[in-house]
């Protein structure tokens, strides 16, 4: 499609990936397992993830190349957060 | 027959597929930005690491030219085959179901495995002997089959499992023991074992070769599924 938003400034957006929840985590696991060995107590539901930074024109775009590319939506969860707060977020329809 | 083994940047298992399809028939090397699958009866994923496995692995090389090819040749009942890295590209790509998770220990593994064929209901294990065990080497980072668990119900009921490890066995902590699954249609099968490294008795067993054959009857025999 012409691009509509050619020319406008771009905006600086985050996408956090995360594993899906429910699905084992043996990264956050070994992580949460790590941190009491140096002192810190009370540390629960650790996961790990993914953060993709990019600069975009055309913010509305973000789920579609987030289900497409950025996520696994089978495995993954995702949220957007663009330079001015969150802005939306995304699992797999089930 | 004619097989097919793709080369991306970053493929590395590809000679030795190649080798091991020369041992049942023809086979030639599919270059992944060309479109043309040069007529081959079953294309070859292979192990490695394609286009870096950067973002996720598989998740780039689904994108290649020859994908789309090898994605309308699936669609049209063409024999796919895929190993390893190649089981991830397929997932990726959504010619099979599931996805592959890092393997729980979080290392690389890299051993021998037994394998339980589950089925000879298939392209792929139609010339493996009933309760036969393949002895089939592993390595990889990220091997543990997943499927949501409706999913993973109907694929059991439907057995698209077709290799398991035999018990006691899992590497990965994949899920039902899973090693390998087919689509629906049951031309498209992907698996974490290398069968194309167990061909070949003066390297160890050769528990891959009855995969090889049992494609290469499937086709010049018209072996039924």
């Amino acid at each position: 499609m012409a691009d509509a938003h050619e020319g406008l400034a771009p905006v600086r957006a985050r996408v956090l990936v995360k594993p899906k929840a429910g699905i084992l985590d043996p990264q956050g696991q070994a992580v949460e397992r790590a941190l009491p060995a140096l002192g810190f107590s009370g540390v629960r539901n650790v996961h790990v993830g993914r953060l993709i930074e990019l600069d975009v024109e055309d913010p509305a775009r973000l789920p579609e190349m987030c289900q497409r590319l950025l996520t696994n939506p089978l495995i993954e969860d995702y949220e957007i957060v663009e330079a001015d707060g969150v802005n939306g977020a995304g699992s797999h329809p089930a | 027959m004619k097989f097919g083994v793709i080369r991306f940047p970053g493929s590395c298992d590809d000679v030795d597929a190649l080798l091991a399809c020369r041992r049942v028939g023809e086979a030639v090397i599919l270059w992944h930005a060309d479109r043309d699958l040069q007529d081959v009866d079953c294309v070859v994923v292979p192990g490695g690491f394609s286009y870096g496995d950067y973002l996720r692995v598989g998740a780039i090389a689904r994108f290649a030219p020859v994908m789309e090819e090898v994605a309308e040749f699936a669609h049209a009942g063409g024999l796919v085959l895929g190993i390893c890295n190649g089981f991830q590209v397929l997932c990726e790509a959504g010619l099979l179901p599931g996805a592959l998770l890092p393997n729980t220990s979080l290392r690389f593994i890299f051993r021998q495995v037994e394998l339980e064929v589950v089925t000879q209901s298939s392209p792929f294990t139609g010339r493996c002997d009933p309760d036969q065990q393949l002895s089939i080497p592993v390595k990889h980072t990220t091997g543990r089959y997943y499927a949501p668990d409706d999913q993973l119900a109907r694929m059991e009921a439907a057995e698209q499992v077709l290799l398991r490890y035999a018990p006691g066995q899992n590497p990965n902590g994949s899920l039902n023991d899973i090693a390998g699954v087919c689509n629906e249609q049951r031309n498209v099968f992907g698996l974490m074992p290398h069968p194309e490294h167990a061909v070949d008795p003066l390297t160890g067993p050769t528990g891959g070769l009855p995969i090889f054959e049992s494609i290469r009857a499937h086709v010049t025999d018209g072996a039924l599924v």
